[in-house]
């Protein structure tokens, strides 16, 4: 495996690997050393032509416990603002020698353009391009899910988890549903007909336009961000409407089951798609999430980089 | 292919190292075993079991995986790594004795020293190995053998376990690429 651009590009044992991966290098992250030698010499740039906090930080937190080389390129503040394109981008990353970039970029299908051209010659690890896919973020999802719900068991076998909101604008729901799947859990998308995406009925997930049918019958809830940014149309009356069909609040955590988890892939909207005290319950995950987001971004970066080139397939 | 020890020479060899490594550190008291994933860690298990059969007391007893500090990760596909799990007690002023299969060229054990380094500072490290075949390419020794094997560079030596191989049994191979 030489670069991380979809879900869709993993086998199960691909998937297993990374989370068994990580389940490992979560220790060095519980440790008095928090430093491994691993990646020492290779240098890593994070790309990010679209803001981002914690998938950038995270990466970078990752890559410098594995002793990389981390060099930060954000869009504002950079060439790009002046018009640079992602070709001459690239090989400019290209002659300085970065085995590795982490791209987010607003056009669906960036990081895919730059594994498949010949700019450069590093792994390619997309993380979040436009509104198809967030593949780090399905990992630590899939990860978080697999550390409270299943029972000692590899995979997500049993499990139903309903993600909950913006699905037309979110990568994250994307690379969620093939993931999710992909490990054996059963997925139920919960929106208003408008924020769900053209196709969406192709989908291995099954959809539902009414949060109170499904809080209940599920193991794990993930809310959306509602990503007003990306909204230029009206796609709900209003905030209040919204949060209050299809917000997660007190009322419908009482009714979520007793062992069932709240997850987010932040930023919140608090009020708008989870009210405060949910977000802080004692079931909510989000800031666990945050935590498994540096180990599994490890594993990631060990498996691409670590070893002599492989292909597809053979990984783990 | 020929067989170098038998399930009885392996047996008797853990029992002799377990008693070397008793004489040695005068009792079990201070002792923590780290046995190397994959065959060390259950060779470990094994000294473990033949101390408390002679003291009578429990001895703390772990694994230690040294993937991420090979020195030649980059020249091979990325491995799996392998479950380190560290006593409760930790390993700090323990004297820790670490455990593997076959000592070589000497690098598992530099990285396991790293890797040592990083859970804390024991009181002194020992080394113990079921063969040691010769070939070391650093300034390393074991300080309990069970067999020194003469080896040519181009045999390959395989040790069975029978937790997960179903017999126990150490093969010289001829022709590998080691």
């Amino acid at each position: 495996m030489k670069h991380l651009l979809s879900i869709s590009d993993l086998s199960k044992s691909d998937a297993l690997g990374l989370l068994d991966t990580a389940t490992e290098l979560a220790r060095v992250s519980d440790g008095p050393m928090k430093k491994l030698p691993t990646l020492r010499g290779r240098t890593i740039v994070n790309l990010f032509a679209e803001d981002s906090t914690r998938t950038r930080i995270s990466f970078e937190a990752a890559a410098k416990r594995l002793s990389a080389d981390v060099i930060n390129f954000s869009a504002k503040g950079s060439s790009v603002s002046k018009g640079e394109s992602l070709k001459d981008t690239a090989q400019t990353l290209q002659a300085m020698g970065a085995d590795a970039v982490i791209i987010r970029h607003g056009a669906s299908g960036a990081p895919h353009r730059l594994a498949q051209s010949q700019w450069m010659t590093g792994s390619v690890i997309n993380a979040g391009d436009g509104t198809h896919e967030h593949p780090s973020q399905a990992l630590l999802d899939a990860f978080t899910i697999r550390k409270h719900l299943s029972h000692g068991e590899n995979d997500l076998a049993g499990l139903h988890v309903a993600i909950v909101g913006d699905i037309l604008h979110s990568r994250v729901a994307r690379s969620n549903v093939l993931l999710l799947n992909l490990l054996g859990a059963q997925v139920t998308l919960v929106a208003p007909p408008t924020l769900l995406p053209v196709g969406v009925e192709h989908w291995d997930a099954n959809i539902s336009f009414e949060f109170d049918d499904v809080v209940g019958n599920v193991d794990a809830v993930m809310m959306l961000r509602v990503q007003q940014e990306r909204m230029q149309e009206l796609y709900f009356p209003n905030a209040r409407e919204y949060s209050r069909y299809f917000g997660l609040n007190r009322d419908r955590l009482k009714k979520m089951k007793s062992h069932s988890i709240v997850m987010h892939p932040g930023p919140m909207n608090r009020g708008l798609e989870i009210t405060a005290d949910v977000a802080d319950s004692a079931r909510s995950v989000i800031v666990e999430q945050v935590s498994n987001g540096v180990s599994v971004r490890m594993a990631i970066l060990y498996v691409l980089l670590a070893g002599a080139p492989i292909e597809m397939g053979s990984l783990l | 292919m020929s067989v170098a020890m038998s399930a009885s020479d392996i047996t008797r060899a853990l029992t002799r190292i377990s008693h070397e490594i008793l004489e040695r550190n005068n009792g079990s008291h201070s002792l923590t075993l780290l046995g190397i994933p994959t065959r060390g860690a259950h060779l470990a298990l094994r000294i473990a079991g033949i101390i408390e059969g002679i003291e009578g007391a429990a001895v703390p007893v772990g694994t230690l995986d040294i993937t991420l500090h090979r020195d030649d990760l980059r020249t091979r596909p990325p491995r799996p790594l392998m479950p380190t799990k560290i006593p409760r007690a930790g390993i700090e002023s323990r004297s820790v004795v670490l455990v593997d299969d076959v000592l070589f060229s000497g690098r598992t054990i530099r990285a396991a020293l790293d890797a040592l380094g990083e859970i804390g500072r024991p009181k002194d490290v020992q080394l113990a190995v079921l063969v040691d075949r010769g070939h070391r390419e650093l300034p390393i020794r074991a300080d309990f053998v069970g067999k020194n094997l003469p080896t040519s560079r181009s045999q390959e030596v395989k040790v069975h376990l029978s937790e997960i191989d179903s017999l126990d049994e150490v093969l010289i191979e001829e022709g590998g690429t080691q």
